[in-house]
């Protein structure tokens, strides 16, 4: 029992040891679930809209990545919005504490519109 | 009446044909099949309005390479040798009711919506380029080098091809094509959009009327663009 304990401590010491996640705060009021369940099946959820919005054609579903960004991302103190995966910034900094690497970005606008008029 | 379809009537003045936006939470219907009618009488040799509005609507930025950077529409010129006759006439992804395109795709990347509108999922594309020389029509092109500045609406990235989406993004919010909205507003209107399966709808009137042109159409993959005057 007392080797199991330790085991486990030892397993969990080096995640306690890492500082959490500060996350800049974001600009809605409430997320679309709960934060638990976003932790775990935002990716999940994702994947499943990105399939019906794209070869479906459904618009306005709940889980965008579009409106991730435009609720999440931060600007600078000049104004201009910062890339939502650039250091310390939200999609970043909890997916660097977690070590998982998110291809999203490789594509999808890391910045939201900054003027809807001007298109 | 709503702001939205204000502004439309403001541009139907040009005799475009008003869209409605697409039901939230309610897939693309196959009872649309979106469609465009380019005047090329109309349109002039030098203009490059819609190319242009292509390009900073869809965040399309080039290296500078001609023969590779990312074009979705482009102005070819065309010359009957026999009488001298030319033509200018804009070109992209002609939105075929049997694409060549979706048919090769070995991954089902390239796909028709069911409106008609072809694209490619770039979340399972594999930048094989099948699509590319499928298509006769020269209306894809693939992404070589890392992507910066996408427009939210259009994700687009290294490593897939990607092509005309006959604006999808603004077609499902009411709005027209920024090639046609441009045509419109800045030369002299030679596109027209809307719905051919709609008989009420201007282009399909104009398409039951006239004498249209799908260019290849020896190759029967029923184009959703047609032309006039070619």
């Amino acid at each position: 029992m007392g080797g199991l304990l330790l085991m486990l401590l030892l397993v969990t010491l080096p995640a306690l040891a890492a500082d959490l996640p500060s996350l800049p705060k974001p600009k809605g009021e409430a997320c679309i679930a709960a934060n638990d369940v976003m932790r775990r099946d935002h990716p999940d959820m994702l994947k499943h809209q990105r399939d019906d919005t794209m070869r479906l054609g459904i618009r306005g579903g709940k889980a965008s990545l579009k409106d991730c960004v435009a609720c999440h991302s931060t600007a600078d103190t000049a104004g201009k919005p910062v890339p939502i995966n650039a250091e310390g910034q939200f999609c970043q900094s909890c997916h660097a504490y977690a070590a998982v690497k998110p291809d999203c970005f490789e594509c999808h606008a890391t910045t939201p519109t900054v003027k809807e008029a001007s298109r | 009446m709503t702001e939205l379809s204000r502004r439309h009537l403001i541009l139907a003045s040009g005799a475009i044909l008003l869209v409605s936006p697409a039901q939230a939470g309610q897939p693309a219907s196959a009872a649309k099949r979106w469609g465009l009618l380019i005047d090329t009488r109309k349109c002039a040799t030098d203009c490059t309005v819609c190319v242009d509005a292509c390009k900073s609507e869809m965040g399309l930025s080039g290296h500078d390479r001609p023969l590779t950077d990312a074009q979705y529409i482009r102005k070819v010129d065309v010359k009957d040798p026999a009488t001298g006759n030319a033509h200018s006439l804009p070109v992209m992804c002609q939105h075929c009711a049997k694409p060549a395109c979706v048919d090769v795709c070995p991954t089902g990347a390239s796909m028709k919506r069911a409106d008609g509108i072809v694209l490619v999922d770039r979340h399972i594309c594999i930048g094989c380029r099948y699509c590319m020389m499928a298509c006769p029509y020269k209306a894809r092109s693939f992404a070589h080098e890392e992507q910066t500045g996408q427009k939210p609406y259009l994700p687009r990235g290294k490593g897939t091809v990607e092509g005309c989406t006959l604006c999808v993004h603004r077609i499902d919010d009411g709005r027209l094509p920024a090639c046609v909205e441009a045509c419109a507003a800045k030369a002299k209107g030679a596109m027209l959009f809307g719905d051919l399966k709609d008989p009420t709808s201007e282009i399909a009137k104009r398409v039951a009327a006239e004498a249209t042109t799908r260019i290849r159409a020896d190759l029967g993959m029923e184009p959703g663009v047609r032309y006039q005057g070619i």
